[in-house]
């Protein structure tokens, strides 16, 4: 597949280009390519008019390129002075970790990105594990540095922070690629755009000579029509209950703290926050993958506190995991296999003991065509599959037999505009049949877009309810960085 | 040189491949053989006619690979389940210990004895890879390494057992049991050594575990949880008793092994050494040759059943070290994950499109 | 008296415990790499098949104890090669080297089986410390010149990977591959290294058995000492002055089983390594520290650009 197809831009010192464009459009394997991590099949690079050829990571260190990437690669059991001092060339043989930690102080000082370099990086916060990234980036004196989608992990508070960050390298002379789906980031922080479509460059525009419509119809193209707006039906009663849950992480500390909420039928609750403040382990005790300490969990009169995820899914607990790929599908099976991966035991695929493999492609194939799941054909291992066609996928399992309670964490995560929006209808539609329905979610947009009622969750506790009336991104932001509002 | 992912391959490679490894092997063993002085051809020729001109001879293959069927069969369900079992010697040794137990000491008599007997050795080779299986999915104590000790634990156990409280009145200053009555002998295919039940035995086993491992939805449970542990929680499967499961019908195959051994060849509980020629390390190669699909574990049970017969040819004939029969599988096993990669990937030398 | 037995256990104990920590040792590097060598068991014994045979040839066990080295090198190279290059299955690779080695060690050692071995290496005193009570007699009067290695070798490792740079490089790599390679680092060469270290190592061990500890060759010599040195990295979560330790323990259990000789049968003796090696691992299960402390890659290949 072509990822990037004749792509041209450049980029000055003391500059901050923004590279805008939807999931999908392309920007990642530009960067990917830049850093060394790909190559590309055609074109040439020029850095101060030299003709390039970046084939690794350490080619393009050398050329004094550096990435702050999407997904941080950190070494997590190491120190942040550690996790520098890797690969850095001109550190001594003998604890070389010791002799950067003062340079870490300094350049934090200096860009304010503070960091303890002693702190271990599963210690830190997600806003504290990218100044890591930033400052490995920073201690290696590149002149570009390439952010991938930087704010994903941040709040929007904390994301000005960044902003500021970059202004500063900009004061010095850094030039900036700063890769982004939002508009607003774009006019916050970039003095020049480039926006992607498909992996073509579709234009590429100083800021301030330009406007968010134009922006928004470069990106997505032709005007896709806006879902139209569907009312909520009015609750009904009460399906799920959560009652003074404490539930402890793998490292064993309290992950969430005495979260009581309920969901009633017909509605979607939003749970906003930013990663790592106790939803991965608050899902997993609403689906049974993990035990709580303390407190309850009833669906309807049911009892299903500490139950396994085979009887929260019994009692009609339906799940759409956060990593898709490592929990929601086996890769190597087939499509039709992974369909039946939780109802494989229970007629009419089950017949005893025995698997009934026609019933189970009967139902395979027309589940691929309900969902419009694009596959070579329903034998293929999933592993072929792009990401929504998988998320496509893990619906309509999970919505099959109409489930009471949906919890749907990150279901558009990564996802193409249009996808995405298959994904919201699908929801909608399990709503409005009477599922209650938990949306965990990363991306405000989204929470406000589909969500009855907002719930807001921070180091573990829910601080906050709210109506869609009173929410705005601004007010979750400062909720989600636990700043009473 | 690059390796580039490739897509699903036809049957034909994937047949090929395997086959291929394993031809390589015998060459490079002939080539080994032509280092200790012995002429390969005439090697060759002395494996022809030791196997293959008469009955006899070609029992004495189906013989060697009954006992790596059964095992091989049990090891290819349970690596599809990511259970590391090492341990089919030890759980074989186990079933000829159980099997000689009924068969000494329970006083049964007639046609229920030699059922007893298998029962018996079913149990006590699954219930000793039970021991690695709940280790691992309670405490994820590594699998390769209990199922491996408990190997040596089982050999000394036989070792004891023999020496001491099982010791035969009429053995003398050897080491090995009594006999067991005739009810507890298998009979033998005519003109043979061959325990034709225990051919039977092995097919039947191997077809079953692959109607498991394909048709039933504990089979489903198994393929999910070897590929992807966390799915498999999440789809509902539980481990433990999935792992337990999987461990009793692998370990208990590979005791049915030893029960053949001992019921079928020698009548008795003797030596370690002499009731298993190493099978139950083999039996890896035979499943991993065969994919782990446990009805292909025939077919491959049978190539390795060669190469043992082949050895004792070798041996008696040309007097090469038996030695010569575990380098031989080894290296069948070294250039069979080194085809594999051929089927996983393409290589592509030089070049920088990817 | 009590004193006696405390010196002997711990002079039995450490002198036993010698192979299983050089191998240890070994497979602890390359597992800090991220790559997983079953093969420890054939390494060790090719290495002490060329110990005996290149010291008996030339009289020097020194020499042999190098070649031990270079043999064990050698074989690891071909797992590295395998579970490295090839992304092949390391437990398998590791499984067939361990197969390979055994056979290829008795189908070369026939000639070499119960022959005595002229010039086995020198037991040392270490002079100064000996004067120590106890410690001094027990752990530093009379023990071969390797052991003595191995624990310099144990406290040398353990600086190496927590304060030098290419330690950390190593420890990266077997953590998260991916973000030392974003940094420039080599993570192919970086495993060739920990694992043909390893391979060098196990060399060493099966040396130790037969130019040192008995020396003489007997087919299967090892007796399942590889796979033990497999549980001792587990149970020293990886750290190499606590495989120290647990070498140790192993060793002085060892030797105090065979304070019950008469008592218990001898086969019920030759069992208890083994099952103290399941004891072992189920205690370390029961850990904290070893439940985290394996490294995050062990056993995975690296693909750049794969997650």
């Amino acid at each position: 597949m072509v990822a990037n197809d004749r792509v041209s831009f450049s980029v000055c010192p003391g500059e901050v280009h923004a590279l805008l464009g939807e999931n999908g459009a392309g920007k990642s394997t530009l960067v990917s390519i830049l850093y060394g991590l790909l190559e590309p099949d055609e074109g040439e690079i020029v850095i101060r008019g030299q003709k390039v050829r970046i084939r690794s990571p350490k080619d393009a260190l050398e050329l004094g390129i550096g990435l702050v990437p999407q997904h941080f690669l950190l070494v997590k059991k190491h120190t942040v002075a550690e996790n520098v001092a890797l690969g850095l060339k001109g550190v001594p043989f003998f604890r070389p970790a010791r002799a950067v930690a003062p340079r870490i102080r300094e350049l934090g000082e200096r860009y304010g990105l503070p960091v303890d370099p002693d702190a271990y990086v599963w210690q830190l916060s997600a806003g504290e594990q990218q100044r890591v990234e930033i400052l490995k980036v920073l201690v290696r004196d590149v002149t570009l540095l390439m952010l991938d989608e930087p704010t994903s992990v941040l709040t929007p508070q904390e994301a000005r922070g960044l902003f500021e960050v970059l202004r500063r390298m900009k004061a010095e002379g850094h030039a900036v690629i700063f890769i982004t789906h939002k508009l607003e980031e774009v006019f916050a922080v970039a003095d020049r755009v480039t926006v992607l479509r498909r992996g073509r460059v579709v234009a590429s525009l100083s800021v301030r000579e330009t406007d968010p419509q134009t922006l928004a119809r470069l990106m997505v193209g032709e005007e896709l029509p806006e879902p139209a707006a569907r009312p909520a039906r009015t609750p009904g009663r009460e399906l799920l209950f959560v009652e003074d849950l404490w539930v402890r992480s793998d490292r064993g500390f309290y992950a969430v703290k005495d979260v009581s909420f309920t969901l009633r039928e017909g509605e979607v609750v939003g749970l906003a926050g930013v990663a790592g403040n106790g939803q991965s382990e608050l899902i997993e005790a609403l689906t049974g993958l993990r035990r709580p300490e303390r407190g309850w969990i009833r669906v309807g009169e049911r009892d299903l506190t500490g139950k396994d995820a085979r009887v929260f899914f019994e009692a009609g607990v339906a799940h759409v995991p956060e990593d898709r790929n490592r929990r929601g599908v086996v890769a190597t099976l087939s499509v039709a296999e992974n369909l039946v991966l939780r109802h494989y035991r229970y007629p009419p695929f089950a017949r005893g003991p025995v698997l009934d493999r026609r019933a189970v492609r009967r139902f395979a194939l027309e589940e691929v065509k309900r969902y419009d799941i694009r596959t070579p054909s329903i034998d293929a291992p999933v592993r072929l599959l792009s990401g929504g066609n998988v998320q496509k996928l893990i619906l309509a399992r999970e919505l099959y037999g109409e489930p009471k309670v949906l919890v749907a964490a990150h279901p558009t995560y990564g996802l193409d505009v249009a996808a995405a929006r298959q994904v919201h209808g699908r929801i909608l539609e399990a709503r409005d049949r009477g599922a209650a329905i938990l949306l965990v979610s990363e991306d405000l947009e989204e929470i406000l877009a589909l969500s009855s009622r907002i719930l807001v969750i921070f180091e573990g506790r829910i601080i906050a309810e709210l109506a869609p009336e009173e929410a705005s991104k601004e007010r979750l932001g400062m909720l989600m960085a636990g700043v009473a509002a | 040189m690059r390796l580039v992912p490739r897509g699903p391959v036809g049957p034909a490679l994937s047949l090929l491949v395997p086959l291929f490894s394993v031809l390589l092997a015998f060459a490079a063993s002939l080539l080994l053989l032509a280092l200790f002085g012995t002429s390969p051809r005439e090697a060759a020729v002395a494996v022809y006619q030791g196997l293959f001109t008469d009955l006899r001879g070609f029992s004495e293959l189906l013989r060697r690979a009954v006992p790596l069927v059964l095992a091989g069969a049990g090891l290819a369900l349970a690596f599809r389940a990511q259970f590391w079992n090492i341990g089919a010697e030890g759980q074989l040794l186990l079933g000829a210990v159980a099997a000689a137990g009924v068969a000494l000491f329970s006083g049964i008599e007639g046609g229920w004895l030699l059922p007893a007997m298998a029962l018996a050795a079913f149990l006590a080779g699954g219930l000793w890879a039970l021991l690695a299986a709940v280790l691992k999915a309670r405490l994820e104590v590594n699998d390769v390494i209990t199922t491996l000790m408990l190997n040596y634990v089982a050999v000394y156990l036989v070792e004891w057992l023999i020496h001491g409280p099982w010791k035969g009145k009429t053995a003398f200053g050897f080491a090995y049991t009594d006999r067991f009555p005739e009810a507890a002998s298998l009979p033998l295919f005519p003109g043979t050594a061959l325990a034709w039940p225990g051919v039977v035995l092995a097919v039947l086993l191997a077809g079953f575990f692959a109607w498991l491992l394909f048709a039933t939805t504990f089979g489903f449970e198994v393929r999910v949880l070897g590929e992807n542990p966390e799915a498999a929680r999440y789809a509902g499967v539980r481990a433990t008793v999935t792992l337990s499961l999987v461990a009793l019908f692998s370990g208990g195959a590979a005791g049915l092994a030893g029960f053949v051994e001992v019921a079928g060849t020698h009548h008795k509980l003797l030596s370690p050494l002499q009731i298993s020629l190493g099978y139950g390390y083999t039996a890896i190669i035979v499943a991993w040759l065969a994919r782990n699909h446990p009805l292909l574990a025939v077919l491959t049970g049978l190539l390795i059943g060669f190469v043992f017969a082949a050895g004792d040819v070798l041996k008696v004939a040309l007097m090469v070290p038996f030695q010569l029969v575990e380098v031989v599988n080894g290296l069948v096993l070294f250039f069979l994950i080194a085809g594999e990669v051929f089927l996983r990937y393409r290589v592509v030398f030089g070049g920088r499109r990817g | 008296m009590v004193e006696d037995w405390l010196v002997a256990t711990l002079a039995r104990g450490l002198a036993f415990a010698a192979p299983l920590l050089f191998a240890a040792l070994g497979e602890l590097v390359a597992e800090r790499s991220g790559v997983i060598n079953l093969g420890v068991e054939g390494m060790m014994i090719l290495g002490a098949l060329m110990a005996f045979v290149v010291a008996d040839a030339s009289a020097s066990p020194w020499l042999g104890v190098l070649a031990a080295a270079g043999v064990g090198a050698l074989a690891a190279l071909l797992h590295a090669f395998f579970a490295v290059t090839l992304r092949a299955n390391q437990y398998v690779s590791g499984l067939a080297l361990t197969m390979v080695g055994l056979g290829l060690s008795g189908l070369f050692g026939r000639a070499y089986a119960g022959k005595p071995l002229a010039h086995p290496l020198p037991k040392w005193d270490v002079p100064l410390l000996k004067e120590l009570p106890w410690i001094g007699p027990g752990v530093f009067e009379g023990q071969s010149a390797l052991l003595y290695l191995g624990l310099l070798l144990a406290l040398g490792l353990s600086v190496f990977l927590h304060q030098t740079r290419p330690g950390i490089h190593l420890r990266s790599v077997g953590e998260n591959p991916a973000a030392a390679d974003a940094l420039g680092v080599n993570v192919y060469l970086v495993r060739y290294l920990a694992v043909v270290f390893g391979g060098a190592m196990a060399g060493v061990a099966g040396a130790y058995l037969s130019v040192a500890y008995r020396p003489s060759w007997t087919e299967g010599m090892t007796a399942g000492m590889g796979w033990i040195a497999l549980a001792i990295v587990i149970f020293a979560a990886w750290e190499p002055l606590r495989a120290v330790l647990a070498a140790f323990l192993f060793g002085a259990f060892y030797h105090l089983a065979y304070r019950f000789q008469g008592v218990l049968p001898p086969e019920f003796l030759k069992m208890t390594p083994y099952l103290f090696t399941i004891l072992f691992l189920v205690l370390s299960a029961l850990g904290k520290s070893v439940r985290l402390g394996a490294p995050e890659a062990l056993g995975r290949p690296y693909v750049r650009g794969e997650r």
